[in-house]
């Protein structure tokens, strides 16, 4: 996005409209493709992989000075030059004095991101020089005077027609590239001749190996291996954070780094090379001596490591995990906004996807981060997908805080400050802190409503919420409930004299001022298995700030909830929770707001509602205390960060053993996201992630319960589907008899 | 390090729609010619008593003849029979031009050389490596790319992999 546009809902209408098919098409597919070679290499072998590569990165980056001193050492004793570049304009002006010292009229290029970092291209066109990308997709890009779209497949928002009319446009063929056999054809045809006539060859290096001096390139298409081996000239552009320590140290990335991209199980090619390479020069002057010309140039070899801000991440303990990215498209593949709106709005000046903030907060700016950093929602499927287990939500989040405590405080700022009960600094935007306070707009709401509900739906309070909120007024708004779920449960007394189990079940904001019933559910459900069941005075777990980036407020919260849940742990209770994204505070986020101890402690004694059932049933419960489902259909929606803790198999195996035939979604998100939904530039957006869910449903819908664990995908199917949708508790309440 | 099976090696080159042919080192010199498309290329094999000397390839080829060839004929002292791969070596005799210009490559690999997998051949790299032979291409299948609206074999590198596998004379 290095035209960069603002992110305003018309830039998203438009994408969607002119990308968002190739891209939700191309994406899904290597999202689809890598779950089945992950299955296929089997889940225990790939997770072996992913904390071997963890702890190889950790080590490296911590040995980040001196594995640049062993490359350098390594790579010239073999004969060639490390020159370590600050920024992009010192590594573009050595690779153009290369280039000059060789006399260059061209130089060919394989993919490499870093190099598009620098925009080495329009640095070496200013010097005179022929730039070709050789890499298909980058071919397209550069005919096309475009910016990638993909960190894998920097074209892959272009359909086939699309670049049949760009290269019969561009080129003149005398046949027509009417299909992607010809283009491809008619490409190698032309990049081969470049290639051939180039002086200098760049390379990037998916990894760089210390010990031997050697780089890994991860290609399918064979050009790498071109540029690497026909000009005599070979520059190799990487991050310094490519370093690895030995060829050792690459197994585990050979494992892992075409399974995350694509699905292979390796790559068409994974070159080592240790140069400059015994491959015989060519030369082409001699075109018809033996011996490939009989040239008698030596190969040179340069190898360009970038800094641009690498070693300021290395040292930044919230940025420093960016590093160990292997730049696979794993979290952009697995992302619902990304795969419908894909690298034009989800990216920054160079990197797309997940990662991207990471990669933008550290090598360019807050700034830029904060073009598209909204994008991401926290659903955290991009977490297991990562193959170097990056907490990529975690770094959304916290360059979120970032942006949010850059930005300078206005009046209403200072109004607000006063009336809202977060630890943000005045600057904090005026919306971000409505959605992050969200638990005091319910607490006022339930204690006003119905009157409150009756307000808010107004037509003047829509339209006010729209232009001060940006509350997108298609939204239906939550509608709060005058008894809470914490009143009810006060009001009764308790129903099991000689409990199996103890259970503290946490109200949710939601649960406890809106979804009541749901709670109410649960608690029935939990007694009729002769669980003991208190709902405890305990305040929001801090989900809606921190998605938000409002950490601070997020810790208080942390740090409070767990206060007070701990001393029912303490007393032998259970936690249980009805909210997926609240139990993913407990089991996930928490690790990083509270002290270690607390975090285990609760993350160790807190389940998800239907898991807690199934640990009852499986432990003995009769079953027979709930309605049975009797042959009756429901479409299951698991919630994304429930199914990224593993869980969504419970309540597909409770509902199972009650009877009910179970369709499961197999979307990575709902696209509602908690307030994600209700923003207006994001509506359309949200929409369009929906409908795929609404797609897989709609038929089902008919014959089925459409059931959903998160209380923002009920919001979602309801608003897309027909309202009605339940919490899966809800079918086991024993008050359904 | 231990041996990978021919059969295994085979079932995965043909989920790659890569072609293999399993001979006895006599049967060599006329598969090697059967398989040819000429005009053809070729590196000298790096096993001893194996040779393309008698076979109609050109080796140590001029650019001319390595740009006109059709096919091109190299050895590959690895294979991994779970994956499929063959390792191309960077060597003075020129493997990786020929393995790279021409459409069709043909791969000469030792029934003995196969690892079960890639753990396997990592073990073989490193001793490689150890030994200061440093720069392999670890190729699997044909080149490809879906950078133009669909999967097409056949980009910079070869279009079509013939692998022929030598067991050890019975």
């Amino acid at each position: 996005m290095s035209d960069s546009q603002q992110l305003d809902a018309d830039r998203i209408r438009t994408l969607l409209e002119s990308e968002g098919d190739e891209i939700k098409e191309n994406t899904r597919l290597f999202n689809t493709e890598r779950y089945d070679a992950v299955k296929a290499v089997g889940e225990g072998a790939h997770e072996d992989n992913r904390s071997q590569a963890r702890a190889i990165k950790e080590d490296a980056i911590e040995r980040l000075p001196e594995l640049i001193n062993r490359t350098r050492e390594a790579v010239e004793a073999n004969g060639g030059t490390v020159y370590v570049a600050d920024d992009a304009e010192d590594a573009n002006r050595y690779i153009a004095e290369v280039a000059d010292n060789v006399d260059a009229d061209s130089v060919v290029k394989s993919k490499s991101m870093t190099t598009e970092e620098m925009d080495l291209n329009e640095a070496l066109e200013a010097d005179g020089l022929d730039v070709w990308e050789t890499d298909l997709g980058e071919f397209v890009i550069q005919v096309a005077e475009e910016v990638p779209s993909h960190i894998v497949g920097p074209s892959l928002h272009k359909s086939r027609e699309e670049i049949t009319k760009l290269f019969e446009e561009e080129f003149d063929p005398d046949e027509p590239l009417d299909s992607a056999e010809k283009l491809t054809a008619f490409a190698r045809e032309y990049l081969g001749e470049c290639i051939d006539d180039a002086e200098v060859g760049v390379t990037g290096a998916n990894f760089v190996i210390a010990e031997s001096g050697s780089i890994a390139l991860v290609t399918n298409e064979g050009n790498a291996r071109k540029c690497a081996s026909i000009p005599d000239t070979h520059v190799a552009v990487a991050g310094i954070e490519k370093i690895i320590p030995s060829i050792a140290e690459l197994e585990p990335f050979a494992e892992l780094i075409s399974r995350s991209a694509t699905g292979q199980d390796i790559p068409q090619y994974l070159s080592l090379l240790t140069p400059p390479v015994d491959t015989p020069a060519i030369g082409f002057d001699g075109r018809d001596e033996p011996h490939f010309g009989n040239g008698d140039a030596d190969r040179d070899f340069h190898l360009v490591l970038l800094d641009n801000g690498r070693r300021e991440m290395r040292e930044d303990d919230d940025l420093r995990e960016t590093l160990y990215c292997i730049r696979c498209g794993a979290c952009a593949n697995s992302c619902s906004n990304f795969q419908s709106v894909g690298g034009h709005a989800f990216g920054g000046e160079t990197y797309t996807g997940g990662i991207a903030t990471g990669w933008e907060a550290g090598i360019e700016s807050n700034d830029v981060a904060a073009e598209f950093n909204d994008l991401c929602t926290g659903c955290s499927r991009c977490v297991n997908a990562c193959p170097v287990k990056i907490d990529i939500p975690g770094i959304n989040t916290v360059v979120r805080d970032r942006i949010n405590r850059g930005k300078d405080p206005g009046f209403d700022d200072v109004l607000v400050d006063g009336l809202v009960p977060d630890e943000e600094e005045p600057g904090t935007p005026l919306r971000k802190r409505f959605f992050g306070n969200f638990e005091t707009v319910a607490r006022i709401g339930s204690a006003t409503a119905p009157l409150s509900n009756a307000v808010a739906s107004t037509g003047l309070a829509r339209k006010a919420m729209e232009s001060v909120l940006g509350i997108d007024a298609r939204r239906d708004l939550p509608e709060f409930r005058r008894t809470t779920l914490r009143e009810w449960a006060a009001s009764r007394e308790p129903r099991v004299a000689d409990p199996e189990r103890r259970v503290a079940l946490y109200p949710d904001v939601y649960t406890n001022y809106v979804r009541a019933e749901r709670g109410k559910a649960a608690v029935r459900v939990l007694e009729a298995l002769d669980c003991e069941v208190v709902v405890p005075d305990v305040g929001g777990s801090g989900r809606a700030p921190l998605s938000q980036g409002m950490i601070a407020t997020a810790e208080k919260k942390a740090e409070t909830v767990a206060a007070s849940l701990l001393t029912y742990v303490e007393d032998g209770y259970d936690v249980v929770a009805v909210e997926p994204s609240d139990l993913a505070m407990f089991r996930r986020e928490y690790e990083k707001l509270l002290p270690e101890a607390a975090y285990e402690r609760l993350d160790g004694n807190s389940y998800e509602v239907l898991e807690y059932a199934y640990g009852l049933l499986e432990n003995g419960a009769d079953s027979d205390v709930l309605p049975a489902g009797d042959g009756d259909g429901v479409a299951y929606h698991s919630h994304c960060q429930q199914r990224t803790l593993g869980l969504e198999g419970y309540t597909e195996a409770v509902l199972e053993r009650l009877g009910y035939d179970v369709l499961t979604s197999d979307v990575e998100c709902c696209g509602m996201a908690g307030s994600f939904g209700y923003k207006s530039e994001y509506y359309d957006l949200s929409i369009d992630v929906g409908e795929t869910l609404a797609d897989q449903f709609e038929e089902a819908a008919a014959e089925r319960t459409v059931i959903a664990s998160g209380t923002s995908c009920m919001e979602q199917l309801d608003s897309l589907l027909s309202p009605g949708t339940r919490h899966p508790v809800e079918l086991l309440d024993p008050e359904r008899r | 390090m231990s041996t990978g099976s021919v059969e295994q090696f085979q079932q995965s080159l043909s989920r790659l729609d890569t072609a293999s042919t399993a001979v006895v080192p006599d049967e060599l010199a006329s598969t090697v010619a059967d398989l040819i498309e000429p005009p053809a290329v070729g590196a000298e094999l790096p096993f001893d008593g194996l040779s393309l000397a008698d076979a109609p390839v050109t080796l140590d080829p001029s650019p001319s003849r390595l740009r006109e060839a059709v096919t091109g004929v190299s050895g590959s002292r690895m294979g991994i029979a779970s994956l499929g791969t063959v390792a191309v070596e960077s060597r003075a005799e020129g493997d990786e031009f020929v393995a790279l210009y021409p459409e069709r490559h043909v791969v000469v690999v030792r029934a003995s050389d196969l690892r079960t997998d890639l753990s396997d051949a990592f073990g073989w790299l490193r001793a490689e490596f150890e030994a200061d032979r440093q720069s392999f291409i670890l190729a699997t299948g044909p080149s490809s790319t879906g950078d133009m609206g669909a999967l097409v074999q056949g980009v910079h590198g070869p279009e079509e992999v013939h692998v022929i596998i030598v067991r050890d004379n019975e």
